[in-house]
């Protein structure tokens, strides 16, 4: 091994192998997460429908697949939440187009630690596959929800894939928190030190704040998860019992452990699951501030108070865990503060749309997929966010919890919004990366059927919370009045098979673009921002040995005086 | 495609509004003291951020429909409007987390009521227990490792040796009378699970290794399902049990005859 920097500047005589696949060039990488969250996204969906039919059809009989039975729906329930979260609105977003893009638009030739980013990566491949080999072993996988609150989750008797499977999950997501902080480490750095001259703090992209500020939670969040699922790992096979009390009698048979704490998990795992939410969420809210403006070809409006909603959402994020335990038998005096500190983190989020709707205001809008994307998840974000101040409240709560009105919450603020960011930035950056352009027909298409079916999927389902239907449940046979909320269930069920299916024109969209698509001049969209001064796509050696030299800022649209209606931020001072 | 795109927002709000109208399903209807401050808040949230959200995509659909102003000025921001809006949502989310705050300590007592009825209440995989006390007002100790015996009438464990466990009364639905403080005394055998009463407005999470108290007081006699609101593994769909409210007579009728059977053992 040489002690050279590896460098993104590939000779011609390396490998191929070197090049695309071992490679340190945060553009392969990038591009890495982004197929990896592909294959996670498309085993997560397929997961989601498979539930959707068992829970609507119980007797159904499925192609290859058989009966789905109540053990069955509940794995399928776990890796769904897990992959989605995990793999998918926490890797993508951040890891995969922040992998690709931070450096460029920051005007740097590669991220701070090549190598580190790089051992990011196969680290999250390597979790990756740990997870999925938890569908292949007796028992399969872990039953106990994305969440794997003990004691089902440290118990291998409390039920089938509480064994193996669960064992499996933990491993997995123990890799999956080393490989978000390796690739965080390298965010951080790149931000601080890899900024082209002239890149001040208030001339980086709002895509570049976001990613900084969302590195800084993980390395603050994803340390106390690692930290949690060690000690669940140490009470299953260790002997410990940091979350296991003593007295239990589980399936008939005693448990040889005492003094531990199910509620300690829970604070654990929630004061990394809180921040984690934004961790998903900050570089979809970064991508969508950035094409508003791009689109609505105008200056995102109030530039410095989006980034001070930024980082007031990355700190209050961390102290707003306790709503996720209004009824988990925490002290309800607790509840008084939660309830508060999240409503204060309503605000800055709420800075955040009016900013939007105030960016689109006046613009010389082009209606181009990403905008609309773009546009649609303001309004799942309007949406979603305005249940957020009643689950906040613990009066409120306490019916609401673990019902399905909080699925359709956290589905529509954090899913589906956090998916619409995910669309329009494939749409908007896919010609940089794969240097041809997608078809806009089908694009358009594509968002029509989505955004009707994440409303048709997820409004009703607060009806169904608002009648106390409880979710992960396998069927709907267990509780009367559950039973009679059948027939809307059935209507849910419809819509999901129909957004899904409007999932394949992306596929097929994806596929054909990057074989096939027009190929894409150095800036198709005709934007400000220095990944778009390299050609399509960005080229390996990145900006090379021309630095450049940054002299505006990243939304200088139709600007008065200038030539066009954009002004690249690399462009001579004026 | 502006147009399509406003008349899409236009129809989502729509189906949004006349699903919240048609509501198929609905709160059951409340029996228990809080329900109707609960639901009071519930309402006032239901209006305030319905109504945000029919004027968000209002605003949002008018501002799709805005032309370029004549003048080509471009606007970068505005700190008045900035701290304006900042400060409206601020007033509308804290009034209304400060309205919230007081329900909470209202429904929450801290203190516990004259003649309340005790029942200890007990998650097992897939079960609710619930005991009495029996005629000595006292809980038998129980240590569900050392004594449950599921099949010799002693699930939960209740230790022999104390006498004060020979007059509990268990059952496998929770029997209350109307009009009275219900003093809960939560437990869980296993894994988490959680007493959910819909029509009490009632929810709390039982953990092992934790016995948590909480009240509820039944307004109208009748019998209301409870269901489990804690993923508690595969059985957790059809963890059901009733509470049956039972006029103050009926209540002292059958616990008379409990306490008779228990004395008879």
């Amino acid at each position: 091994m040489t002690i050279s920097t590896p460098s993104a500047a590939t000779s011609s005589n390396r490998s191929f192998l070197r090049c695309h696949v071992f490679s340190t060039d945060h553009k392969v990488i990038g591009r890495a997460y982004f197929f990896l969250s592909l294959a996670a996204v498309l085993v997560g969906a397929w997961l989601s429908l498979l539930m959707r039919i068992h829970l609507v059809w119980p007797k159904a009989t499925l192609l290859l697949l058989g009966e789905i039975k109540p053990e069955n729906y509940l794995a399928q329930l776990t890796m769904h939440g897990t992959l989605m979260v995990f793999f998918v609105l926490s890797t993508v977003p951040q890891s995969g187009f922040g992998t690709f893009f931070l450096p460029l638009q920051l005007g740097a030739s590669n991220m701070a630690f090549p190598r580190l980013t790089a051992a990011g990566f196969w680290t999250a491949l390597l979790s990756f596959c740990v997870l999925m080999a938890a569908f292949f072993v007796p028992g399969g996988p872990s039953g106990a929800g994305w969440t794997q609150y003990p004691p089902l989750s440290a118990l291998a008797s409390a039920g089938p894939g509480q064994a193996l499977g669960t064992d499996l999950w933990l491993a997995s997501i123990g890799l999956f928190c080393l490989s978000s902080l390796m690739s965080a480490v390298g965010f951080v750095a790149t931000t601080i030190h890899h900024r082209a001259p002239g890149m001040a703090w208030l001339r980086m992209p709002l895509t570049c704040w976001s990613w900084f500020v969302t590195s800084l939670l993980i390395l603050l969040a994803f340390g106390i998860l690692l930290a949690a699922v060690v000690l669940l790992m140490l009470d299953r096979h260790a002997g410990t019992s940091f979350f296991i009390p003593g007295g239990l009698l589980v399936s008939g048979k005693a448990i040889a452990h005492s003094g531990g704490s199910p509620l300690m998990w829970q604070h654990l795992f929630w004061f990394f699951g809180h921040p984690e939410v934004y961790i998903a969420i900050l570089p979809a809210m970064g991508v969508t501030s950035h094409l508003l403006s791009v689109f609505a070809r105008k200056p995102v409006f109030g530039y410095k108070a989006m980034v001070g909603a930024t980082l007031a959402i990355g700190a209050l994020g961390f102290m707003v865990w306790g709503h996720h335990m209004f009824v988990s038998g925490m002290n309800p005096y607790a509840g008084f503060a939660f309830s508060t500190l999240t409503t204060a983190i309503a605000v800055p989020s709420a800075i955040k749309t009016f900013n939007w709707v105030a960016t689109l205001y006046g613009g010389r809008i082009r209606y181009v997929t990403p905008l609309l994307f773009s546009a649609g998840f303001v309004s799942l974000f309007i949406t979603g966010g305005l249940t957020g101040p009643i689950l906040a409240q613990p009066a409120l709560d306490t019916y609401l919890h673990d019902t399905y009105f909080v699925v359709a919450h956290f589905h529509l603020i954090m899913a589906m919004a956090g998916v619409f960011a995910i669309f329009s930035a494939t749409y908007f950056w896919f010609p940089k990366m794969f240097g041809r352009m997608m078809n806009e027909t089908s694009g358009r298409w594509h968002f029509w059927i989505t955004l009707f079916g994440a409303y048709a999927t997820f409004m009703p389902m607060h009806l169904l919370g608002i009648a106390g239907h409880p979710r992960r449940y396998s069927e709907l046979s267990g509780v009367q009045y559950v039973t009679a909320m059948a027939p809307l269930q059935k209507f849910i069920t419809v819509a999901v098979i129909v957004t899904l299916a409007g999932q394949v024109i992306f596929l097929v969209n994806l596929f054909w673009s990057m074989f096939k698509g027009r190929k894409a001049e150095a800036n198709p969209w005709e934007c400000t921002t220095l990944e778009w001064t390299l050609k399509s796509p960005a080229p390996a050696e990145g900006f090379g040995d021309q630095r450049p030299q940054v002299n505006h800022g990243p939304y200088e649209y139709n600007i008065s005086g200038a030539e066009k209606d954009f002004v690249m931020q690399d462009a001579p001072a004026s | 495609m502006s147009r399509v795109l406003r008349l899409a927002l236009l129809l989502i709000v729509v189906g949004c509004i006349y699903l919240f109208v048609a509501h198929p399903y609905w709160f059951p209807a409340g029996v228990s003291a809080s329900s109707a401050p609960i639901d009071h808040q519930f309402r006032i949230a239901f209006w305030v951020f319905g109504a945000l959200f029919i004027v968000g995509h209002l605003v949002l659909i008018f501002v799709l429909s805005k032309k370029p102003p004549e003048d080509g000025k471009i606007s970068t921001g505005s700190w008045r409007l900035e701290v304006t809006w900042t400060l409206a949502v601020t007033i509308i989310f804290f009034w209304f987390n400060i309205s919230g705050e007081r329900l909470w300590s209202r429904i929450m007592p801290s203190a516990r009521q004259a003649g309340e009825i005790e029942i200890e209440v007990t998650g097992a995989q897939f079960q609710w227990y619930f005991r009495y006390p029996g005629a000595d007002r006292v809980f038998g100790r129980i240590d569900a490792s050392k004594f449950a015996k599921p099949d010799e009438g002693n699930p939960l464990g209740i230790d022999p040796s104390d006498p004060s466990g020979h007059d509990d009364i268990l059952s496998t639905a929770m029997i209350v009378p109307v009009g009275h403080s219900v003093h809960l005394h939560l437990r869980a055998q296993d894994v988490i699970h959680s007493l959910f009463i819909p029509a009490m407005r009632f929810k709390q999470d039982t953990v092992p290794g934790m016995e948590i108290h909480s009240h509820f007081t039944p307004t109208q006699t009748g019998n209301y399902e409870i269901a489990c609101a804690e993923l508690c593994g595969m059985g957790h769909y059809r963890m059901r049990a009733m509470v049956r409210v039972l006029s103050e007579d009926d209540f002292q009728r059958w616990i008379k005859a409990q306490e008779a059977a228990a004395a008879g053992h």
